[in-house]
């Protein structure tokens, strides 16, 4: 590529033609501020506070959208701009409900910092902010509309990164606004509440539906017994909350927080991941073997399975029954450990911590219940419990790592790697190659089924079978391989669909930033997770061993039908 | 046919391709005498398409010449821009409103007629001038207001 040369503030850079200045400037050291700019997103240039001067110019040039050319002299901070870029940022304000003390992205706002930064003070402009009803309509996503700036972010998250399109703008001009069709409710929209645009939002138009006080008042509450899984996803994100680097491990400080706090007992989801490798493992033997629905789709994902419900329903025979590792611990939770402690199910209350705001609705749902008990209470996100611990002023720095209790605190590595795309499949894997060869499997890293790609596939020799294997993440991709299976196309035995760009490490209620960098290190400490463990492989979990020879009896029989699976339902009438 | 074959109809005949969608609505709009496109009818142009239903809303909210919400039979459009407002356009839109007892972005109860501002459609030279269904009336004034009201209802009976 050609090389051109431009001066940025008086300092000669070269870079490649196709450099827009934002980006020249970096190459500078001159971090040009952006607002509706995102990393992993295309360029949009709505909002204008990235503006420069162009020598020989009369006119600014937004410097995210403006390419270089040959001989640019670029400024970046005269006093023109300066007086510019407040003034645009005074017009955004003046249509911003400011109430920043209370607003959910405090301290972690993009508009927020930019006013520090560019030195706003008083805004002399009159404010007209349109103080809408807020849409709490549902359990995971509210939206407050007046916070929003109108970046567009979102409607790309939604719209074409998931290809879902609950959202999009609505009207022309200042009467300008971002929702659903005939502004509903995000309840009465085909939204599957994956919050991929809580993540890329830069201010508190969107969050997830706060559960925080009810998971005090339980632990409040002596008379219950309460207790609280962990999935894979969140011990190698929340860190990024309390500033340390993307793709720390804080497990053992996040078991020894929820001891401090009142937890009776402090158990890993990871455990429920080993079993659903099981169940989900010999339902596609099953499948196999009895000529049934092929290819076999996971569900673990809820956002995912409310977009098949909504957009593919002919498809949801190819569905796995499992239910997901979280259902499925509070399902045993209810039962098999209830007998066990001899505690009345309904003085049990499970929490769960997630990566995923999907999940807020998936605990919710009529069938996640066995004899009137709902198999999850409460579904607070990574985000939540960082909120958590800040209240309860609790330094997790200092914390000392404990590890999780008995029984359903052990795990196996292959549990811990559902948190990344791929890890499904690949711990699925490990258990079917030697459930059926009955020999042990040598190589059991499957590095082609890792990693951010939208889509990665596989061919496992398993005795005398050929086992194909796709894996997809992000719901515009899982649409690619849907087709293909509408049209007889899709010639594999087992497909992992994760609903989030990255699978649960990107979920919607991750730590923010969330880009597709931070992604990257959080699927390191996953692996990294799976490699320190002691155990690989789900089927050698002790535990789940013991479950099945105490409760369960055996993988797809009558109890596991009862607690472990589920049903789906048609939803694209909705 | 019903609104939902005719709607069908109108993309088996432009194409199934998205940059169709806006030759579409136009065409989608005409099958209503209320001057709208139905929620249906967004419905089945966002799945033929395959284009999300929040999108096909946002174009048709979008245009001017495309409306998502119920309009009347007489949809009156009144300029609102410099040669007209400063021959009394505002006692051109007091007298509809009197006459037919809506507002501004009204519909009346019978569904008959409907009131809103249009930029300068170019009937300068017989300022004030409204716009009903394509048809101009101009050099308007309070009686000539009444009158036009009362032909129209006639028309309609």
């Amino acid at each position: 590529m050609d090389k051109i040369i431009v001066t940025v503030d008086g300092q000669k850079v070269s870079v490649e033609s196709n450099t827009t200045i934002l980006e020249a400037a970096r190459k500078t050291n001159v971090n040009i501020p952006t607002l509706c700019y995102h990393p992993d997103q295309n360029i949009k240039g709505s909002c204008r506070i990235c503006i420069v001067e162009v020598e020989g110019q009369n006119s600014f040039s937004a410097a995210c959208c403006t390419p270089i050319r040959e001989g640019m002299k670029i400024k970046t901070n005269t006093m023109k701009v300066r007086e510019a870029r407040k003034m645009i940022m005074k017009l955004i304000l003046a249509n911003h409900n400011s109430e920043c003390i209370s607003c959910k992205r405090n301290g972690n706002c993009e508009l927020q910092t930019l006013c520090e930064e560019l030195n706003i003070e008083e805004n002399d402009l009159d404010k007209f902010t349109n103080l809408l009803p807020i849409d709490q309509s549902n359990p995971s996503i509210v939206r407050d509309q007046s916070k929003c700036i109108k970046c567009g972010r979102c409607i790309e998250a939604c719209d074409e990164i998931q290809g879902v399109g609950a959202i999009y703008t609505v009207n022309r001009g200042h009467e300008m606004r971002i929702a659903p069709a005939y502004e509903k409710n995000l309840c009465d929209v085909q939204c599957v509440y994956c919050g991929q645009c809580i993540n890329v939002c830069p201010v508190g138009a969107i969050y997830e539906k706060d559960n925080i006080e009810e998971v005090w008042r339980a632990l409040e509450d002596s008379n219950k017994h309460v207790v609280v899984q962990i999935a894979p996803a969140v011990r190698v994100a929340l860190g990024e909350a309390f500033g340390m680097k993307p793709g720390s491990i804080v497990t053992g400080k996040i078991v020894s927080f929820l001891r401090k706090i009142g937890f009776d007992s402090v158990f890993d989801t990871n455990f429920t991941a080993d079993l659903t490798i099981i169940e989900e493992g010999n339902e596609l033997l099953h499948r196999i073997q009895n000529n049934g629905k092929l290819p076999m789709l996971t569900s673990c994902s809820p956002g995912w399975i409310r977009y098949i419900e909504f957009f593919y329903p002919e498809l949801l025979g190819h569905l796995s029954t499992c239910k997901s590792p979280q259902q499925m611990f509070g399902a045993l939770i209810k039962s098999y450990h209830a007998q066990k402690t001899d505690i009345n199910p309904s003085d049990i209350i499970v929490v769960s911590i997630m990566p995923c705001t999907a999940k807020k609705t998936e605990a919710k749902r009529e069938e996640m219940q066995d004899n009137g008990y709902q198999d999850v209470d409460i579904v607070i996100t990574t985000r939540e419990l960082a909120k958590m611990i800040k209240e309860s002023r609790i330094r997790i720095e200092e914390l000392d790592e404990e590890g999780f209790d008995d029984p359903f605190g052990i795990s196996t590595g292959a549990g811990a790697v559902f948190g990344a795309t791929g890890g499904v499949m690949e711990a699925a894997l490990r258990t079917v190659y030697e459930v059926v060869t009955g020999n042990e499997l040598e190589k059991i890293d499957f590095e082609n089924l890792r990693g951010i790609s939208g889509f990665k596939e596989a061919n496992v020799p398993v005795g005398e079978l050929n086992i194909n294997v796709a894996v997809t993440n992000g719901l515009k991709n899982a649409k690619i391989l849907l087709d293909l299976i509408k049209e007889g196309k899709a010639d594999y035995h087992f497909i992992e669909i994760m609903c989030c760009p990255g699978g649960c490490i990107g979920g919607g209620g991750q730590p923010i930033p969330s880009t597709n960098e931070i992604k990257e290190k959080r699927i390191e400490a996953i692996y990294k997770v799976d490699l320190l463990s002691e155990l690989r492989k789900s089927h050698l979990n002790p535990v789940v061993k013991t479950l099945y020879e105490e409760f369960l009896q055996q993988p797809l029989g009558e109890k596991s039908h009862q607690l472990l699976h589920t049903h789906y339902t048609d939803r694209s009438k909705e | 046919m019903d609104l939902k074959s005719n709607t069908i109809e109108i993309v088996e005949r432009i194409g199934y391709t998205s940059d169709k969608l806006i030759e579409i609505l136009i065409e989608a709009q005409l099958l209503n005498e209320e001057h709208y496109i139905t929620e249906e009818q967004l419905k089945i142009i966002s799945k033929e398409l395959k284009i999300s239903f929040s999108k096909v809303y946002g174009i048709a909210s979008f245009y001017s010449m495309l409306s998502t919400k119920k309009k009347g039979k007489y949809v009156i459009q009144i300029c609102n821009s410099g040669p007209c407002y400063i021959n009394k356009a505002k006692n051109v839109v007091e007298a509809f409103e009197k006459n037919l007892g809506i507002r501004i972005g009204e519909v009346t109860t019978d569904g008959l007629f409907s009131m809103e501002y249009i930029s300068c459609f170019g009937a300068c030279q017989i300022a004030p001038a409204v716009k009903i269904n394509e048809k101009i009336y101009g050099n308007l004034d309070e009686n000539k207001v009444k009158q036009l009201v009362e032909t129209l209802k006639k028309e309609a009976i």
